[in-house]
């Protein structure tokens, strides 16, 4: 058990040990963003599709399934953010002296910005629990639909209701979509995965799921700012809505 | 063809160190980048001053001796080449060039453009050999080496020790030359059965060395006059990573 820990501590205090858990941790977290990304665009489906789908995830086994989910998205995040920093830090201290006269041949504007984008899309996500999860605007938290379920889909469009909530969304996603151009390619790299016969899949997979998620994430605030996608208000439909409604609240 | 130079000097490792310009006067355009220095420091000398130190050995493009950061770029930004091999041809008349040392902190300045790159020679001591003796070369073929592998191989062994991947990572990271040293023994048959061993030691002295960790920018590609390619550090990765859990279970 001894020899286990030991080698366990010295994998994490690798240089590549680390670079290894913020791959991993990446990886599950991008896999989160496109599970993420495609039930958002469950809002062009309807209210009915978006609210029914996020009571589903509310309630999947037993309510427990979105703790797994939380608690697993959180440690990863916890990992990855404390690995960066960690390795930002040894980067940083690794050249003391900078050149006078430096200069970039292969570096990626968006791989330069790694802990910038990073930080930034950190306190994004802080922002993004309180706004649509934990709900701290009242108006948004006691708003339901005819089911008597959080209405989801009400919140979603008021939440972008603004254009200053919807620029800062469109900024951070942006910046996220930078983070990932670098970070994904990165993840097969850190693990070994790229070799010269899958380097051009790796960069091609790397670019095509940051603009699916670009797109996919910045549809939903820019088609409702502009007004495209509006809220038909709880009445649109209210007849079969209400029948449904009196048949669900039996059940509870 | 006349230039002027924008050199670091320092005069000990201790030394603050700062950038001076000299003038490069009359430089013939058939002298290489470390002729044009041997020139000025000639003047150098005339005028009662200090030479410009600067590593060099070979002036071969072999031996991994020259150094230098020319306009930010190690052995200048001409592809696969060494300092030595640079010549003033590639320049305009009346160009700015700044000469800078390999800056890393595992890459301590010695004097002027010198840096002490013994940090490699530990590494290569951790791990970066065959423990028991394989003789003197055998006869073609008497051990079966697939192609691809003994070409993969020799791609990594192509690696001069110069430190040009450190000084151009923006992280001052060694993974380029750790992954070529390792990648060369770990390919061939008589490298094969110390891999495990091999990698957890030269990545662990690696990090105690103080060099910095990948970000995979791919700078150091760009910048290697061997022109060794980033795979060799997706080959350590993967390696680093089955080697500890062959660890962690053995």
């Amino acid at each position: 058990m001894k020899g286990l820990i030991n080698s366990v501590s010295l994998f994490w205090q690798s240089s590549i040990g680390k670079k290894i858990v913020v791959a991993v941790t990446g990886l599950l977290l991008v896999g989160f963003l496109v599970g993420h990304m495609a039930g958002n665009l469950l809002l062009f489906a309807g209210r009915e599709a978006l609210n029914e789908y996020a009571y589903f995830l509310h309630h999947m086994l037993h309510g427990a399934g979105i703790w797994i989910a939380r608690i697993g998205l959180l440690v990863s995040l916890v990992l990855h953010v404390f690995a960066t920093i960690a390795l930002t830090a040894q980067n940083r201290a690794a050249r003391k002296e900078r050149y006078a006269h430096g200069a970039t041949q292969a570096a990626s504007r968006s791989s330069r910005m790694m802990i910038i984008s990073g930080l930034v899309i950190l306190a994004f996500i802080i922002f993004h629990i309180l706004h649509f999860t934990v709900r701290i605007d009242p108006e948004l938290a006691e708003m339901k639909d005819a089911a008597g379920h959080h209405d989801v889909y009400g919140m979603v469009i008021k939440g972008f209701g603004g254009p200053v909530v919807s620029l800062f969304y469109v900024v951070a996603i942006t910046l996220l979509c930078s983070h990932l151009s670098h970070g994904i390619a990165s993840i097969f790299q850190t693990l070994g995965l790229r070799t010269r016969k899958t380097a051009g899949a790796t960069r091609a997979l790397s670019w095509g799921i940051t603009v699916v998620l670009w797109l996919g994430f910045l549809v939903i605030p820019l088609t409702i700012l502009f007004g495209i996608v509006k809220d038909p208000g709880l009445d649109a439909g209210h007849s079969q809505s209400a029948v449904e409604a009196s048949s669900t609240s039996d059940k509870h | 063809m006349n230039l002027k130079l924008k050199v670091w000097r320092q005069a000990h490792a201790d030394d603050r160190g700062t950038i001076v310009d000299y003038d490069a006067k009359d430089i013939p355009e058939e002298a290489s980048f470390l002729e044009m220095i041997d020139i000025v420091n000639e003047q150098i000398i005339e005028d009662g001053g200090e030479p410009i130190h600067f590593d060099h050995d070979c002036r071969e493009g072999i031996c991994g001796m020259c150094s230098l950061n020319i306009n930010g770029v190690p052995h200048s930004k001409e592809r696969g080449i060494t300092t030595c091999q640079v010549h003033m041809r590639k320049f305009n008349d009346g160009d700015t060039i700044w000469i800078e040392p390999f800056r890393a902190k595992a890459f301590p300045v010695v004097k002027d453009l010198v840096v002490d790159r013994s940090a490699f020679d530990r590494i290569i001591a951790a791990g970066g050999y065959v423990e028991v003796r394989t003789g003197s070369a055998v006869d073609a073929n008497s051990v079966p080496i697939p192609k691809d592998k003994a070409d993969a191989a020799f791609d990594a062994a192509a690696c001069i020790g110069c430190g040009a991947c450190v000084a151009s990572c923006k992280n001052a990271s060694a993974m380029l030359f750790t992954g070529a040293k390792a990648a060369h023994l770990n390919l061939l048959p008589q490298g094969e059965p110390e891999k495990d061993k091999r990698v957890l030691a030269m990545v662990r002295q690696m990090d105690a060395e103080g060099f910095g960790n990948c970000t995979n920018q791919y700078e150091c590609e760009a910048a290697c006059p061997k022109e060794i390619s980033a795979d060799v550090i997706s080959k350590l990765n993967r390696d680093y990573a089955i080697a500890s859990a062959r660890e962690a279970v053995s």
